[in-house]
């Protein structure tokens, strides 16, 4: 390493100014109740890696009951209990309840707060060079809020008449009237209880994000300059506070409805041999509001792991992002969109046909921003020197995924196809693929990637290859057969396909694909093992060990409260100079070194570029 | 075939841990060699790694649409459903070429552009041109997918309704379907759930001199050829009307009455007698004799074997029994249809047997 990348890190340490860390911490103020961005990161990751672990359990075990309808399982009957697993048979009221709180789970918990919780608390205030968050204490009072909706979800889980099986989408009167499921009763109230927790620890963490990245950013850090994670965490905050309150008012009416005899959603309704009083409501209502969060929601989702990805593969293609500005014009274009196209989730809701139109436009236009980002990213590898470092892994079979659930997406956002391939299982393998898959690969190649930072150490890569490897085909396993049980009409949700013999010879297609499934959840384990030996035992880090550019790299390999003991480096060039040469072309700008930090001024023998 | 199944995947885990503990054997011993970030091995390793799954990625998608494209439905039995199932074959068949393409792309370079010590990449910023033409080209395609898809869906949803089109109330409740005709003077009586009561199981105005001939049935008749609109009614909960074999599908929503409408084109009969339908209901009733030998061994019943008829399925969860919501459709000629309906029982005559009985 040159003399100029290790500029920082000799940085003088009398610049010891007002962010000190000389006051003495407790176990208390470090580890709980920490104001510092890095530990509530790590809270937000270890938190949303325990949620994860309790989604893909669930899932198995529905999958087990989907491939062997209605056998027997000792597994069953020790999780579910007598009254849930009879004889070690599952119950419709178990299968509902588990796909309903699956879908939950990784949908907000995993994949909002897993992902964009923690790597915009771990990466805002390290790659815009600020000291931490804005505000770190409401910081730490957004962790514990999630923690608190956490606790409630998961207590749903012991309630007597069992948790919310409505469906994750929980649309009334289903999840209005405890007579028409059990689950809809004292399950439904936690569910919306700690729906609202969540979406107030959201707005609360997103604020924070946006403050932070529009007054912290430290010299020279133009917004043209910010690393496209920033970009993507940004936007992603954006459209959280933009769409969250919207679920919080339907969650507020539903609790309305339920509890207190209004009318928002409920109407003519006959149930248990009584005729309800609601009059005047509509379900169609609540399909509105709930899919005006719902689908900015996956975008919400996707966006964090497009910007980890973008930044993950430059630096190890080793050279810069292709497209800069057009990713970033394609993050803002995506973002306006996905507030403009919910109504492709009800073209069959009974709104009227005219604006099934409407949003069948709306829908199809995201393909172009979305097919834009795909290209960079594949010309980001043309004629690079790729480390095959485990997060460039998880990177690239990002953008396979992506792509290949991305594309049936124009399918089902063409409201005449959506007709007949409606929710059945087209539509499962669809968002799997380009949401679930998806963003759980960027938030491994950002585990894999950032690890170094969060923990001081390495994790072991081979593992990683192999964690990898499994679940890129265990994944594709499990849902590109998926489409075609889809287009054959099979309806999600189905607790079994027995009553329709039609659909007898779905069956073994259906068991291979939970075989997949149970061998895709099991590797996890491997990646559970080296997340956990890693961050006792792994490989201590060097201070940039990817050979990154972004400003995070810059700081020491033990965490300071403050982030750089000494004074805040200025920046003066993008994120993504690698393999810059220099003006003859004879080598690097700096010589023999591929890569450029932020920090580094301008040298005499380079071309400054204008984006 | 599940003892079988179970035995791979057991298989198939303890491969998977041999081989990691013989990595991590591998890691500890080897300490000259880096454990945590990729070598020029790694890389080498890795990019074929990616050269090989692109070529078992595609012979699995291969082998994907080459075992599991029979289970595509058959010839859509409704009028619009040949445009439907154009559209789709067009947009799958799009979305395949792109998908190879891309696929191909990413995989490629990532086993092309594989790093080594001392290669430069190539910085390459932007390309103005480039990105124009990748935007330029999606719009294109997608701007004809979207004006065709548009034209198809406003001929599909917007139902004339004329003096010819069979109007036919569906109600849906918590687990089941019943049909509701409308008898002979061809207008459905007014109905809410407000009025149920008794044998008035759908809630049909009494007071209304339209509703005494209405019939209503737990089967769905339909006639060949004819327009048919469905006007559908809930009970209870959210639920779908999704007829798969007919391309249709619309939400029945309690508090408001939502339509869909499509024209019957291949009678009962027919679909149950073409090729695709012989061949698959072959292979079903092989599939249910080999359950049953197993179900028979273990004392139970054996399965029935399987004949084809149309169904309707509820396809919005609605609670316990959602997946068991079914309602048989025949598609019949006309005349056929005119006798069924005959044979039917109005509402009239229904309320009138039953205050026979209170009397008695």
């Amino acid at each position: 390493m040159s003399a100029l990348a290790n500029a920082t890190v000799a940085q003088d340490h009398h610049g010891h100014d007002d962010h000190g860390h000389h006051h003495k911490e407790t176990f208390i103020t470090k580890y709980i109740f920490s104001q510092d961005h890095k530990m509530i990161a790590k809270q937000y990751l270890i938190t949303g890696l325990i949620m994860g672990a309790l989604g893909i359990l669930m899932s198995v075990l529905f999958r087990i009951q989907i491939a062997w309808p209605e056998q027997s399982f000792a597994i069953f009957e020790l999780l579910l209990g007598e009254k849930y697993a009879p004889d070690g048979v599952m119950n419709a009221d178990a299968y509902l309840a588990l796909v309903t709180i699956h879908g939950t789970i990784m949908v907000f918990f995993v994949l909002t707060a897993g992902l964009s919780g923690t790597f915009s608390n771990f990466l805002i205030p390290l790659q815009i060079g600020a000291r931490d968050m804005a505000s770190g204490f409401l910081n730490m009072v957004s962790y514990w809020i999630f923690f608190i909706s956490s606790v409630i979800m998961i207590s749903s889980l012991f309630v007597e008449s069992g948790p919310a099986s409505a469906g994750w989408t929980i649309y009334p009167p289903l999840s209005a009237l405890p007579e028409a499921i059990p689950g809809s009763g004292m399950g439904m109230t936690l569910w919306l209880i700690s729906m609202a927790f969540f979406i107030a620890q959201s707005l609360l963490g997103s604020l924070n994000y946006i403050v932070t990245v529009i007054n912290l950013r430290t010299k020279g850090m133009s917004m043209t300059r910010l690393p496209l994670t920033i970009w993507a965490l940004f936007v992603t905050a954006i459209i959280g506070v933009v769409s969250f309150p919207v679920l919080l008012s339907a969650a507020l009416m539903l609790i309305m409805d339920r509890s207190f005899g209004t009318s928002f959603f409920l109407s003519d309704i006959y149930i248990k041999g009584e005729v309800l009083a609601h009059q005047g409501g509509s379900p169609v209502l609540f399909e509105h509001l709930f899919w005006f969060l719902g689908h900015p929601e996956v975008y919400i989702v996707i966006l964090p792991a497009m910007g980890l990805v973008s930044e993950i593969m430059a630096s190890n293609s080793r050279k810069p992002i292709f497209g800069y500005r057009a990713m970033v014009a394609s993050i803002l274009a995506i973002a306006f969109l996905s507030t403009i196209v919910w109504g492709h989730h009800m073209f069959v809701s009974g709104m009227n046909p005219f604006l099934g139109s409407v949003f069948t436009f709306t829908t199809l236009l995201i393909a172009i921003p979305s097919a834009v980002k795909a290209f960079n990213w594949i010309t980001t590898l043309w004629k690079g020197n790729l480390q095959m470092n485990t997060g460039m892994l998880f990177s690239i079979g990002f953008v396979s995924t992506f792509i290949t659930g991305g594309l049936t997406g124009i399918i089902l956002g063409d409201s005449t196809l959506d007709i007949n391939v409606h929710d059945t299982y087209f539509v499962i393998a669809h968002f799997h693929l380009v949401m679930g898959i998806s963003a759980l690969y960027g938030l491994f190649a950002g585990v894999y990637h950032w690890f170094p930072k969060m923990f001081g150490r390495m994790m072991n890569k081979n593992l990683g290859y192999v964690h990898f490897w499994v679940t890129a085909i265990g994944a594709y396993g499990v849902f590109f057969p998926m489409h075609f049980i889809g287009l054959a009409g099979l309806p999600r949700r189905y607790y079994t396909n027995t009553a329709f013999p039609y659909f007898d010879d779905l069956a073994d297609t259906n068991v291979l694909i939970t075989v997949f499934a149970i061998i895709t959840a099991v590797i996890q384990l491997v990646f559970i093992y080296n997340f956990i030996s890693s961050i006792f035992y792994g490989k201590r880090a060097t201070q940039n060990p990817w050979r990154s550019n972004t400003l995070e790299w810059t700081t020491p390999v033990e965490h300071v409260h403050g982030n750089w003991p000494g004074e805040i480096p200025s920046v003066y060039r993008w994120s993504y100079d690698y393999s810059k040469m220099n003006i003859d072309e004879t080598d690097y700008v700096i010589p023999g070194q591929d890569f450029v930090p932020q920090n580094v001024p301008l040298q005499k023998n380079e071309e400054e570029l204008n984006h | 075939m599940t003892v079988f199944l179970i035995i791979i995947v057991i298989a198939l885990l303890g491969i998977t841990f041999w081989q990691m503990s013989k990595i991590l054997k591998l890691s500890k011993s080897q300490s000259s060699e880096d454990p945590t970030i990729a070598s020029d091995k790694d890389n080498k390793i890795q990019g074929y790694l990616m050269l090989a799954f692109l070529i078992v990625f595609n012979i699995f998608m291969l082998y994907n649409f080459w075992s599991y494209s029979k289970f595509y439905l058959p010839e859509a039995a409704s009028a619009h459903g040949e445009d439907y199932d154009r559209l789709m074959f067009i947009s799958i068949g799009l979305i395949m070429v792109v998908q190879v393409l891309t696929q191909f792309l990413l995989h490629y370079f990532s086993f092309k552009y594989k790093g080594e010590k001392g290669k430069k990449a190539f910085f390459y910023a932007d390309n103005d041109k480039l990105e124009f033409i990748w935007t330029i080209i999606p719009v294109i395609v997608l701007a004809g997918l979207i004006i065709y898809g548009l034209f198809t869906w406003s001929e599909i949803m917007n139902v004339e309704e004329d003096e010819d089109t069979v109007v036919i109330e569906l109600y849906a409740y918590q687990f089941g379907w019943k049909a509701r005709y409308a008898g002979e003077d061809n207008t459905l009586g007014k109905a809410n759930v407000r009025f149920i009561e008794g044998i008035n199981t759908v809630g049909i105005d009494e007071s209304d001199s339209y509703a005494m001939d209405d019939k209503i049935t737990s089967e769905l008749h339909l006639p060949v050829d004819k327009k048919v609109l469905f006007k559908l009614r809930s009970q209870d909960v959210l639920h779908s009307a999704y007829f798969p074999f007919f391309r249709a599908q619309m939400n029945v929503v309690p508090g408001m009455i939502t339509q869909f409408g499509f024209t019957p084109t291949i009678t009962s009969e027919e679909m149950r007698n073409s090729e695709y339908m012989v061949d698959k209901v072959t292979e079903i009733n092989q599939i249910r004799k080999e359950n049953s030998k197993e179900l028979v061994a273990n004392g139970e019943m054996a399965l029935d074997p399987y004949e084809f008829e149309y169904y309707l399925l509820c396809n919005k969860i609605c609670g316990i029994s959602h997946y068991n919501m079914q309602m048989k459709i025949v598609v019949e000629s006309e005349e056929d249809y005119k006798e069924w309906l005959a044979g039917q029982e109005s509402f009239g005559e229904t309320m009138a047997k039953q205050e026979e009985n209170n009397k008695q």
